[in-house]
């Protein structure tokens, strides 16, 4: 994608710019991908074997304002269709990326989409459970949920040049409190309250030893996230686990369903029938995404993340920013870490959160340090994490380890094969020294 | 530790992973002039600040602290007491269990702890070696932990399915777990090298794969136990075993030899060879590497696959060493642990070879404390988090300890000049 560029708006002045731009070579990793994997499934799913005939998919949830009857195809046929589709897909990018033509996010869009479809008819064939859509889709919105919010807190630190390695510990940290103040006050939205003030400590402590003491940064970060544990696993051992009633069996959020929107059939009980942490979400996406990219404050912050001095010339002030947006970073981490205790209904456990901070970092690289690409990154994410508990229920023929560990396969397919050289903010990880 | 600083501060190389690649080198320059002023005292002091810190939280959790606190005004005295029995039993037991256990009956048993504490450090020291290569070459390799897991099940299948004599056996295994290893970390190379994809998302997602698919690979006939329902494979041939060099009391195997063995290699590898030259040059500034010539992209590839077949012999060490079998837990943490190592040591080969030896001592030894004075094994995970930070910030230790003429902020002046 990165040398597949339309010549810039302003170059029409520079007579030489539109030449000196078809030269550059053509990539044709998007349409390999596409090919291969396109053909990949159509002999997997299209031609070899199904484990029955038909495949139900079902839509409605019972609160909807009208009811979707269950969908029932023919597996094979609907599996080479779908197929089918995705190997056009691949010809449009072929006949797109041979004419320099570039195409918009709607075609690696569709191909996912129509891929996971084929699997899907092929993997629930024949069973007696129905696939049901809508709980597939609303559980891997609720499971994206620390992730956006991790890549998020990531995003705010990198634009303005500290690497945030340290997203897992104050999802951690959050997870921890939010639980402890959860159970002590019974009631989940103290221990949602409680949770930004956990990760903003873990932050305090990067900020400290990277901004102050100009330690690496990707060092501190590593070693927070070790430290976190170890903190909380400690606690966690000497005093949660034998008086589990008075410190850690926090009350879960409830669900919050917004009136009428929610009667949406599959849009409704998919977006507006989850907790008030998934509508923070909503929120701070769209406010970051604006803010980032159209305010003052972003244009401030990605200067002082892309060229300190410059900015520090202008008079902003380059460690100040860093320090805030550090902060807020944290704020953000340790509200997503929310969702492991008060959120999802669980006492706290000794390093629940599984390394999901590096999923959310991974989030944000392939996301393209962009909020709405963090956020469709993270979807990917919730959707293979669900999809593998959905699945398991009906039972399927893949072994769940194999399902376990295609969403990380798919990355590094999306890292090397479409994502290529991404761009991070040019000064990161560089302490600035006045 | 005291060597660790002094090795560090001899070698001039700016060390230290370079997420985005350095535009400028003041960043090397303030990592090097941290080096230099860190003395062993620093070094010292800071594994003091962080057993200190860690102290306060063993006595916090500590039930008789707890009940005397609740009087802590009529009779301080007694708050005291039991906060200085706790942490005193707790860090007696983290060194008996680590170094040298003084109640024991014979000499055998009193010196057990060091012989475990070198057998936990082999696959730590061996990961760390892999990944200092990396950081010092400016890639931030995470994916210890499934390289690992990959050398492991390389080394254990053929430990455990063929039937060859002793010597080639062992020999094979521990090739096949460096191939492995290697492999899996070739992987991320080859990636960056033609794609530009960032290492730091391939290798964590490597990690996951391969933590799944070692799960699957021990459902499979091939690898699962006959007759066994759990995830673990046939007992590994005694053919390929690594012979144990303190004879059958002890756990401590050959891979201690394997793991002083790769430090030197590592020493030469980048401090005397022209290989190690072009990985340190890319490191420091993979443009002007280029523009003098060198393959960065093919740099790229032979880091990662050398730094992965060390990895590799660190799983060798787990399976064919002290595990015996292929099991899910063969890597245990020992690949995050590493990285962290690695950090402590500064990327140096003995720098990571003490700073592992330590680690391993910590985890020995915090077993050993679980046991004894039910203090959780957490708690060392604090401890080792906090030496690494202090360590990486020596102005912070001077000011705690007011070192240099009492005030904080001459004592950082100090630094400056000393460095400058």
């Amino acid at each position: 994608m990165s040398t597949v560029t339309a010549p810039p708006q302003g170059a029409a002045t520079d007579p030489s710019a539109p030449r000196t731009i078809p030269l550059a070579p053509i990539s044709w990793r998007a349409p390999i991908v596409y090919g291969v994997l396109g053909l990949l499934t159509f002999v997997a799913f299209g031609l070899l074997p199904a484990g029955g005939t038909f495949t139900t998919f079902t839509f409605s949830t019972g609160t909807d304002l009208f009811a979707i009857a269950p969908v029932r195809v023919p597996s094979k046929t609907a599996a080479v269709v779908l197929t089918l589709i995705a190997l056009a897909v691949a010809v449009v990018s072929f006949v797109t990326t041979r004419s320099r033509r570039r195409i918009g996010p709607w075609l690696p869009a569709l191909f996912g989409v129509v891929e996971v479809a084929a699997l899907l008819t092929w993997a629930v064939a024949g069973k007696t459970n129905p696939l049901p859509v809508t709980g597939l889709l609303a559980g891997s919105l609720f499971l994206a949920t620390p992730l956006v919010f991790g890549s998020l807190s990531g995003l705010l630190c990198e634009h303005s040049g500290i690497i945030n390695i340290a997203i897992e510990g104050q999802l951690l940290a959050g997870a921890f409190l939010a639980a402890v103040v959860g159970t002590l006050t019974q009631n989940a939205y103290a221990g949602l309250i409680a949770a930004p003030i956990a990760g903003v400590l873990v932050a305090l402590l990067l900020i400290l030893f990277s901004i102050r003491y100009r330690v690496d940064q990707i060092i501190v970060g590593v070693v927070l996230n070790v430290l976190v544990v170890g903190v909380t696993s400690y606690l966690f051992s000497t005093v949660m686990k034998d008086n589990a009633s008075t410190w850690n069996s926090p009350p879960r959020l409830a669900t919050l369903s917004i009136p009428l929107l929610s009667k949406i059939p599959i849009l409704g009980p998919v977006l507006f029938q989850q907790n008030v942490l998934v509508y923070l979400m909503y929120v701070v996406v769209v406010v970051l995404q604006i803010m980032l990219f159209r305010s003052r404050w972003g244009l401030r912050m990605r200067s002082v993340g892309e060229h300190p001095l410059a900015a520090d010339t202008v008079g902003i002030k380059v460690n100040r920013t860093r320090v805030r947006n550090t902060m807020l970073g944290g704020a953000v981490a340790g509200l997503g870490g929310a969702f492991f205790t008060v959120a999802a209904g669980l006492a706290f456990g000794k390093e629940m959160t599984g390394g999901k901070g590096y999923i959310a970092l991974a989030a944000m690289i392939l996301g393209r340090w962009s909020p709405k690409g963090a956020i469709a990154a993270a979807l990917l994410f919730g959707f293979s994490d669900n999809l593998q508990v959905v699945l398991g229920i009906i039972g399927t023929p893949i072994p769940s380890q194999i399902m376990l560990m295609t969403p990380y396969a798919v990355t590094i397919f999306a890292v090397a094969g479409l994502v290529g050289r991404v761009r991070a903010p040019a000064s990161e990880g560089i302490p600035y020294v006045k | 530790m005291s060597d660790n600083a002094s090795a560090s501060a001899a070698a001039p190389a700016p060390a230290g992973p370079t997420g985005a690649e350095p535009s400028e080198p003041s960043r090397g320059e303030t990592i090097l002039r941290e080096m230099l002023s860190s003395s062993w005292l620093v070094t010292t002091l800071a594994i003091v600040l962080a057993l200190v810190i860690s102290g306060v939280l063993i006595a916090a959790a500590d039930p008789t602290v707890q009940s005397t606190a609740t009087y802590l005004f009529a009779r301080p005295s007694d708050f005291l007491s039991a906060a200085w029995h706790a942490v005193a039993n707790a860090y007696v037991a983290l060194f008996q269990g680590s170094i040298l256990d003084t109640s024991a009956p014979t000499f055998v048993r009193a010196i057990r702890p060091l012989t475990e504490t070198t057998t936990v450090a082999v696959p730590i020291i061996l990961a760390g070696l892999g990944l200092g290569i990396g950081f010092r070459a400016g890639m931030f390799n995470i994916g210890a932990q499934g390289q690992i897991i990959l050398g492991a099940v390389f080394g254990g299948y053929i430990g455990f399915a063929f039937d060859l004599p002793a010597g080639l056996h062992l020999l094979l295994a521990v090739i096949g777990a460096a191939i492995g290893g290697g492999l899996w970390a070739g992987i991320a190379g080859f990636l960056k090298a033609r794609t530009g994809a960032n290492e730091v998302i391939v290798t964590i997602m490597l990690n996951n794969i391969a933590i799944y698919l070692i799960g699957y690979l021990l459902t499979t006939s091939a690898f699962q136990r006959p007759g066994s329902n759990n995830p673990i494979s046939p007992p590994i041939k005694a053919t390929a075993l690594y012979p144990q060099i303190l004879g059958s009391q002890f756990r401590l195997h050959a891979g201690f030899l394997v793991a002083i063995a790769a430090t030197v290699f590592v020493w030469w590898l980048m401090d005397r060879s022209t290989i190690g030259f072009r990985f340190r040059a890319v490191g420091a500034n993979s443009k002007a590497a280029r523009t003098a010539g060198i393959s960065v992209n093919t740099n790229y590839i032979w880091v990662m696959v050398i730094a992965g077949a060390l990895a590799g012999l660190a799983g060798s060490a787990q399976v064919l060493g002290t595990e015996k079998v292929l099991s899910i837990d063969v890597a245990a943490s020992f690949g995050f642990d590493a990285i962290t190592v690695a950090l402590l040591g500064r990327s140096k080969p003995l720098g990571t070879f003490l700073a592992g030896l330590l680690f391993g001592a910590l985890r020995a030894g915090g077993f050993a404390m679980q046991a004894r004075t039910g203090t959780p094994i957490d708690i060392v995970l604090v401890v080792q988090s906090l030496i690494v930070l202090f360590i990486a910030a020596p102005p912070l230790v001077r000011s705690v300890f007011r070192l240099s003429s009492g005030s904080s902020r001459r004592s950082t002046r100090t630094v400056k000049e000393v460095a400058a």
